[in-house]
Formats: structure tokens, C-alpha cells, sequence
């Protein structure tokens, strides 16, 4: 049968999300989306000896936006920051056990998030 | 909690009565309509007599003004496109309101690839068609007119007998689709001036997969489909003989009952309108009192509609929602952005159709359910701090 509507996994996460918030002063700080386009998401991480260890987000935008960010962060947590730079749009559908594939952009923007708050976190450490 | 279902512009239950009279033409009278025999003629005369209960909904003037098709959208295609080319001779232009439902205006776009000049009027702030604009823009080679008599997403009812007068003193036909005011505020096709009208069984608490255009006596219309000549020629095809009379059937509840439906509504749409005000940044979309007894709109600044939508499931409750994520083409409604929203505005919107199982004891955990939707949604956007502060 065809994918109807979103997976339990995509609505526990929705429901329930991982890691909301803001980090005040983080080592690392992604912005993606428009408002326009009904999709801004942002990510905040704190990261010791390039290991994110902490890690938040907010997210406006529709069901399945709210539960890639959320995944995102449950998968980057923990990690060194080369290895949650290879986490892509494909990691984080499958994860949620699938997207409807209209909504795969969403998914795209949590992990693109992610890759520029490391980025920021790399850009920012050069300076130092 | 029980559910609430609130999204009865998307699809309605058939009336228990309704079921129960139409019931026989699924088995024991399931004879086609065109069939000479007994069976037939059983089938025949049950659609027949729909037919007479259609027209005295509306005030047509007799039961041959009504032609039944499978549904609205056929019934608009029907109508802007076998008006537009059967009147080729007398001009090629066509004229909508910007928010018209996409059944009209996508059969207006492809007249424009054939060649047709195709005009949309804006509306105002709350869904009121510009009516100088619309005088503007009817010339005599202006064939058809399209606008809705009032409006599925934002509840605004159009003042059709203006538009009707600007309509006919140089253009030819006027079609008003009405399946989201019919059963909800009276229509008088003949006092109101129409010339074409769309109708929706389901709409009226009749069984999906039926619909009616009335055509007024001398309008000139050409088939889309082509067949087996029924209706008239103008919609080949056998007909959906229990949706036809479960429709008619619905139609003659509607002329009994509408008024004190919407009068029983009305102070349960001000209530859920007024309570849900009272949330921070919220608004109202459409026109305040030129309203659709049974339609509450709004939208909520820094949260997305298909996000309400379904944290509102949660609480049973469905609604509906114009945001661009819950559309099959990822772009807002046409409607939200005609009425002036900004694209971010118009990502926002949650839509409240009530119907016969609503009562006014909903509107308390509607309004909690909604304070908790938008609450947790805007403590999760990044969005909402820019006004907080």
C-alpha cells in the first residue's frame, strides 16, 4: 500500500519533540528557510573537543518540518561534528520511517540546519 | 472526549433520511434511467422527481433547468467551458473572482491557451468582490462570468444581485457556484439573476458523487463530455441514479430545515469566532458579517496551518487549513493571498465549518484545544519572539 499520511514515528516526534529551545551562547548557530515558504528552522549547538554536546532547535513550519528537526538533533547529539556533517535529508526520512515524498524538502532544510550551525562552529574556532 | 469534527466543508455525512430514501435505487429499483422497462422507468421517474426537488430549492423555473453530473467540478467545468465555446461567435473573453474554487479557474486557464482573454477581479480585505473593477472589465465580448456566491475558505458571501446587474449590462451569462452557500443561506436563482449555478450533493448532506448545474431557460451550453447523450446531451453518461436522488432527497431537507439551522449555528459560530479571538495575534479571515452561518476562519501570526491541523487531530477535533504544506502543490491558498495575506500570513490559517453535530457545548474544548495547539506550536517557532518583544 502507498504511503498514506505521515508515519507514527514522524507524529510521535511531532508531538513529542527532541531538544527545543535555545542555547544562549552556543559554539555553533544554523538559520535555514523562509517564512515565505512556510518553512525557518534553527539550530544551536554547544560542542567540547568537536563533540556536539548539546544541541536545540525551534522550528516554523508543518508537521513533518517540526519532526526532521527533531530527529536532526537526536542523531547529531553525541557525535563528532565530522561525522554529524555526513547526516543527510535520506538519513533523517529514514529514520522517521519515511516521508511523504512531497515533504522531502522539509527534511532537507533540518539536516542543512544542522550542517551550517557546524559550520558556523568550524568558521568561529578558525578565529580563535 | 468525543471526536469534533469541524471540517464540513471538506465532506459531510449523508443525512440518515437521506440514506434511507435513496437506499432502494443501490438494490431493489437499480434500473438505468434510460432503460424503457419497468426498472427503468422506476429509475427514471425516482431521478425525475430529484430533479423537481433541486429546482424548488433554488426557485428555477422548471425541473428541465437542472442538469445532474458526477460532482461540482464537473458541474464548474461544465459550465466555463460549455458556455465559453458554445458562445464562441459572441466574444472570447471570461472574467472570475481571484477566489474562485480551482474547478473555474483552471477550465478559464486553458480556455486562455486556446486563445481566450481571461480576467480575475480582485476581492477586498474581507472577500468582497471589487465591484468597479468588475464593471471595468465585462465588455460585450465578455461570454462568461464566474463568482462564487460565497466562499469556501474564508465564509464571505458576494453580493450576487449587483454583480449580476453589472454582469448582464454588457456581458452574456453569469455562473455562481454555490456549493458552499447552498443549504446554508437561501438562493433564488430567477430574483437573484443567475444563469448558471453549481451545485454539490454532498454539500447538502447527500451522498458524494452527485452534483447539478442549472441552466436557465435559453442559455446556450456545449457538452464536455461526450456519450450516450443523457441529460439532455449535456453530460453523457449513465447517471448515479442513488447519489441523483439522495441529492434531491437532501435538497428538499435543506428547503425545510435551512433557516432554523442557521439560526441555531449562528450564535455558536459568534461564540467559537469570539472566544478564539481572545488568543494573542489572531485573526479572523473574511468578512465579519457577511458570513456563512456555519463558518469560522482565522489565522494565527508565527505557526504553520498543517501543524494546527494535525496537533488538533490529536484533541479529535479535524479541521482545515489553506497552508501551502497540506496542498498538493506546496503553495498557499489562493484565497489567503487574494485577501491581501502575506505568503508567511497565509501559512497560518485554520478553517472551522460547523454542520448538524455541532453544539454549542464544542466550543469550550475548542477553544482550549486551539489555546494548547497554538501555545505549544509558538513555543516551538523561532518566529514568534519577534513580536513578543
Amino acid at each position: 500500500m502507498a504511503n498514506v499520511g505521515y508515519s507514527k514515528k514522524v507524529m510521535e516526534h511531532f508531538m513529542n519533540p527532541r531538544n527545543v529551545g535555545v542555547i544562549e551562547n552556543p559554539d555553533g548557530y544554523g538559520k535555514v528557510g523562509n517564512p515565505v515558504c512556510g518553512d525557518v528552522m534553527e539550530i544551536f549547538i554547544k560542542v567540547k573537543d568537536d563533540i556536539i554536546t548539546d544541541i536545540k532547535f525551534r522550528t516554523f513550519g508543518c508537521g513533518s518540518a517540526i519532526a526532521t528537526s527533531s530527529m536532526v538533533t537526536e542523531l547529531a547529539k553525541g557525535k563528532h561534528v565530522d561525522e554529524a556533517m555526513r547526516i543527510t535529508r535520506g538519513d533523517v526520512a529514514s529514520e522517521l520511517e519515511g516521508l511523504p515524498p512531497q515533504k522531502m524538502h522539509c527534511s532537507n532544510l533540518a539536516a542543512d540546519a544542522l550542517h551550517e550551525a557546524i559550520k558556523d562552529y568550524r568558521n568561529k574556532k578558525q578565529q580563535k | 472526549m468525543a471526536r469534533i469534527y469541524l471540517d464540513h466543508a471538506s465532506s459531510m455525512p449523508i443525512d440518515s433520511r437521506v440514506f434511507e430514501f435513496a437506499k432502494p435505487y443501490l438494490m431493489s429499483s437499480h434500473g438505468n434511467p434510460s432503460s424503457l422497462h419497468s426498472v427503468g422507468l422506476e429509475a427514471r421517474r425516482a431521478m425525475e422527481e430529484a430533479r423537481g426537488k433541486i429546482a424548488e430549492f433554488i426557485h428555477a423555473e422548471n425541473e428541465n433547468t437542472i442538469i445532474f453530473t458526477g460532482g461540482a467540478t464537473e458541474a464548474n467545468n461544465l459550465a466555463v467551458k460549455g458556455a465559453a465555446l458554445r458562445n464562441i461567435t459572441q466574444g472570447k473573453a471570461v472574467v472570475a473572482s481571484a477566489i474562485e474554487h480551482m474547478s473555474v479557474l483552471n477550465p478559464m486557464k486553458e480556455l486562455q491557451k486556446n486563445g481566450f482573454s481571461f480576467t480575475l477581479i480582485p476581492v477586498d480585505s474581507t472577500g468582497i468582490l471589487n465591484l468597479k473593477q468588475l464593471e471595468a472589465s465585462i465588455t460585450k465580448n465578455t461570454v462568461l462570468t464566474s463568482v462564487m456566491y460565497a466562499n469556501n475558505e474564508i465564509g464571505t458571501i458576494e453580493p450576487i444581485r449587483e454583480i449580476s446587474n453589472i454582469v448582464h449590462e454588457k456581458g452574456l451569462y453569469l455562473h455562481v457556484d454555490a456549493v458552499a452557500a447552498a443549504g446554508r443561506i437561501p438562493i433564488d436563482v430567477q430574483k437573484d439573476g443567475i444563469d448558471l449555478l453549481t451545485l454539490s450533493s454532498n454539500d447538502l448532506y447527500g451522498p458524494s458523487g452527485a452534483g447539478a448545474l442549472y441552466v436557465k431557460p435559453g442559455v446556450k451550453l456545449q457538452a464536455v463530455l461526450l456519450g450516450g447523450g443523457q441529460e439532455r446531451g449535456l453530460r453523457s453518461g449513465t447517471e448515479n441514479v442513488f447519489a441523483i436522488v439522495g441529492m434531491g432527497e437532501a435538497a428538499r431537507i435543506a428547503s425545510q430545515e435551512m433557516s432554523q439551522e442557521s439560526n441555531r449555528l449562528i450564535p455558536i459560530r459568534d461564540k467559537l469566532i469570539k472566544e478564539i479571538l481572545s488568543i494573542e495575534q489572531s485573526f479572523l479571515t473574511g468578512h465579519p458579517t457577511q458570513r456563512l452561518p456555519h463558518h469560522a476562519s482565522f489565522r494565527f501570526s508565527s505557526i504553520e496551518g498543517e501543524s494546527i491541523l494535525l496537533n488538533m487531530d490529536m484533541y479529535d477535533i479535524q479541521v482545515s487549513t489553506g497552508s501551502a504544506c497540506s496542498s498538493k502543490t506546496l503553495e498557499p491558498s489562493h484565497v489567503l493571498l487574494a485577501i491581501g495575506l502575506k505568503h508567511e500570513e497565509a501559512h497560518g490559517s485554520m478553517v472551522l465549518t460547523l454542520g448538524r453535530s455541532t453544539a454549542m457545548g464544542d466550543v469550550e474544548p475548542v477553544k482550549k484545544a486551539t489555546y494548547e495547539t497554538v501555545q505549544r506550536l509558538r513555543k516551538l517557532s523561532p518566529l514568534s519572539q519577534e513580536w513578543r518583544k
